[in-house]
C-alpha cells in the first residue's frame, strides 16, 4: 500500500506547530498503525530528519499510551481499538490520512503527537483509591458481591486511561474517564467508606483541570477502546449528587 | 440544565394538552384561556397565578440559557486548538449536535409565537380578538407560511427534547444499566407525541378542520 500522511509536527510545547505531509510507500496491510509510523520514522532518521514523536508502550492495547487522532477519530474509526491494535488493512491504498494529537487544554502537547496526560493522574490522586490497608487477597467469597455489580465494576475497571474519551468529546470533557474510575470503586465493598468524598474530590479535580462539561453526547463511549458505557457517567452523577446532599 | 429543562417540559405537556381544546370549539378554547387567567380564584385575583407561572418559565428559560452558554464556553476553553480533520459523529445521532443552534432557533420561535398568539402584535386578529380568533387568524390557509414556520419551530423543539429528556435523566443519575435503553426510547416517544400534539392544531386550522 502507498499512503499520504498529514501529520501534526510541533517541536515543543511553545512551538506553534503545523501539519506536514509525508509519502509512505510499500506499507504492508498487516502492519499496525504504529509500525507504519516506525517505518516512516526510520526513513526520516536516515534522511537526517527529526522522527515523529508518539507515545506507545505495550503495543497490545492494554497500557493506554498510544493515543492519536486519525482522520478526526480518536484511535481511528475502527471501534473498540487502540491505535497500536489498528491495522493498515482498514485503510485503502492511496488513502490520505491525517494524524493529530489529542486536542484538549488539560492535555498540552509535549512534542508532535505526544501529549501530557498528568491531569488524569491528578484526578486519580484526588480520590481514585481506597485507603484501607487491604493486606493480601482475601478468601474468595468472604465478602459477597452481586454478580451484576462485580461485572459492572470489572467493566469500568478496564479503562486504560488513554484519554480518547476527552479527545473525542465535542466538549473536551473527561467525564467518561472519571466516571469509570468512580464506578469501579463505588460498586465494590472496598470502595464504600470513601464513596462520597471520592466522588466529590474527583469531580472537583476534573473541573479544576479545565476539562469541559458533559452534555451526554456519547462520543466518548463510541471511541473508547474499552467500550466503557455511558451508564458510568450516570453512576458518577448519582454519587456526586448523593455526596452533595 | 436538567432541572430548568424539566420545568419547561412540564409546561410543554400542559400547553400541548390545553391546545387540543381547539378541537372542542371556540367556546371551550376561550373558556380554557379564561381559566388560565382566573386560576386560583377567588383566593387569587385575575392573572396572579398565570403571572407566577410566566415568571417561573421566564426564570427557567434564562437559567437554561445561562447553563448552556456556560457549557459552550467551557467547551471552547477546553479545546483551544481545533482538529484539522472533520469527522462524522459516531454516537447518538443527529439530535445531539443540534442542541446549541437548535436551542437558539427554538428561542426565536418562542419569541415570534408570543408576539403572535399571546400579545397579538404580529397576528391579524390582533390584541382585541379572543385567543381562539387569534389562533384561527394566525394559521389561516392563506398564511400557510406561518404554519410552515411553526412546523420548523416545533420539530426543532422535538429534536431538542429527544436528546434533552434523556440527557437530563442521565445528568440526574436516574438512567442506569438496564433502564438505559427504555428511557432513551421513552424520551423519543414523548418528544414525538409532543411534536404531533402541538402540530395537529395549526395544521387543522390551515386545512380548515378548525375554523
Ligand atoms: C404549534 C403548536 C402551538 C400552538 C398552536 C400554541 C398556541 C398557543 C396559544 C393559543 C397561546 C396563548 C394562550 C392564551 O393566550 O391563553 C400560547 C402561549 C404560549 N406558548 Fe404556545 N403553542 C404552540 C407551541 C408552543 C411551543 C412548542 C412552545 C415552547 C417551546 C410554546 C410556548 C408558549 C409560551 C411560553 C406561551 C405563553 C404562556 C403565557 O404567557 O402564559 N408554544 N401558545
Ligand atoms: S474511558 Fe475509555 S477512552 Fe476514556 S480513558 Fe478510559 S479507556 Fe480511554
Ligand atoms: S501501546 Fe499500549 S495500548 Fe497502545
Amino acid at each position: 500500500m502507498n499512503l499520504t500522511l498529514k501529520v501534526w509536527r510541533q517541536r515543543g510545547p511553545q512551538d506553534k506547530g503545523r501539519m506536514v505531509t509525508y509519502r509512505v510507500e510499500d506499507v504492508s496491510p498487516d502492519m499496525s498503525f504504529l509500525e507504519m509510523l516506525d517505518v516512516l520514522n526510520e526513513r526520516l532518521i536516515l534522511e537526517g530528519d527529526d522522527p515523529i514523536a508518539f507515545d506507545h508502550d505495550c503495543r497490545e492495547g492494554i497500557c493506554g499510551m498510544c493515543g492519536m487522532v486519525i482522520n478526526g477519530y480518536a484511535h481511528g474509526e475502527q471501534v473498540a481499538t487502540t491505535t497500536c491494535q489498528l491495522h493498515m488493512r482498514h485503510f485503502e491504498d492511496e488513502a490520505v490520512i491525517t494524524v493529530e494529537p489529542w486536542r484538549a487544554a488539560p492535555f498540552p502537547v509535549v512534542k508532535d503527537l505526544v501529549v501530557d496526560r498528568s491531569s488524569f493522574d491528578r484526578i486519580i490522586q484526588a480520590g481514585g483509591f481506597i485507603s484501607v490497608p487491604a493486606g493480601s487477597a482475601p478468601d474468595a467469597h468472604s465478602v459477597p458481591v452481586k454478580k451484576a455489580d462485580a461485572d459492572a465494576a470489572f467493566d469500568a475497571a478496564t479503562c486504560i486511561g488513554c484519554g480518547a474519551c476527552v479527545a473525542a468529546c465535542p466538549n473536551g470533557s473527561a467525564s467518561l474517564f472519571t466516571a469509570a474510575k468512580i464506578t469501579h470503586l463505588s460498586l465494590l465493598p472496598q470502595g464504600q467508606p470513601e464513596r462520597d468524598s471520592r466522588a466529590r474530590a474527583m469531580v472537583e479535580q476534573m473541573d479544576a483541570e479545565g476539562f469541559g462539561g458533559c452534555t451526554n453526547t456519547g462520543e466518548c463511549t463510541a471511541s473508547c477502546p474499552k467500550g466503557i458505557p455511558l451508564d458510568t457517567i450516570a453512576q458518577m452523577n448519582r454519587d456526586y449528587l448523593r455526596a452533595s446532599k | 440544565m436538567a432541572v430548568t429543562g424539566a420545568v419547561l417540559v412540564l409546561f410543554l405537556v400542559g400547553h400541548m394538552v390545553g391546545n387540543l381544546k381547539a378541537f372542542l370549539g371556540a367556546d371551550s378554547f376561550n373558556e380554557y384561556a379564561t381559566f388560565l387567567r382566573t386560576m386560583g380564584a377567588p383566593l387569587l385575583t385575575y392573572r396572579v397565578a398565570l403571572t407566577v407561572v410566566e415568571v417561573v418559565l421566564a426564570v427557567a428559560i434564562v437559567l437554561h440559557m445561562w447553563a448552556a452558554i456556560t457549557l459552550a464556553r467551557r467547551a471552547g476553553r477546553a479545546r483551544p486548538v481545533k482538529y484539522a480533520a472533520r469527522r462524522k459523529s459516531q454516537a447518538n445521532g443527529y439530535a445531539v449536535h443540534t442542541m446549541r443552534y437548535g436551542g437558539v432557533i427554538v428561542l426565536l420561535f418562542v419569541v415570534y409565537h408570543l408576539l403572535d398568539l399571546t400579545i397579538g402584535v404580529v397576528n391579524p386578529a390582533g390584541w382585541g380578538g379572543t385567543p381562539y380568533e387569534r389562533l384561527v387568524a394566525s394559521f389561516a390557509p392563506e398564511r400557510w407560511w406561518v404554519t410552515a414556520f411553526y412546523v420548523v419551530g416545533v420539530v426543532m423543539v422535538g429534536l431538542h427534547l429527544r436528546h434533552g429528556l434523556w440527557s437530563a435523566l442521565q445528568t440526574l443519575g436516574l438512567a442506569s444499566g438496564r433502564s438505559h435503553r427504555p428511557l432513551k426510547a421513552a424520551a423519543a416517544a414523548v418528544s414525538a407525541v409532543l411534536v404531533l400534539g402541538f402540530l395537529v392544531v395549526p395544521v387543522a386550522v390551515m386545512i380548515g378542520v378548525i375554523k
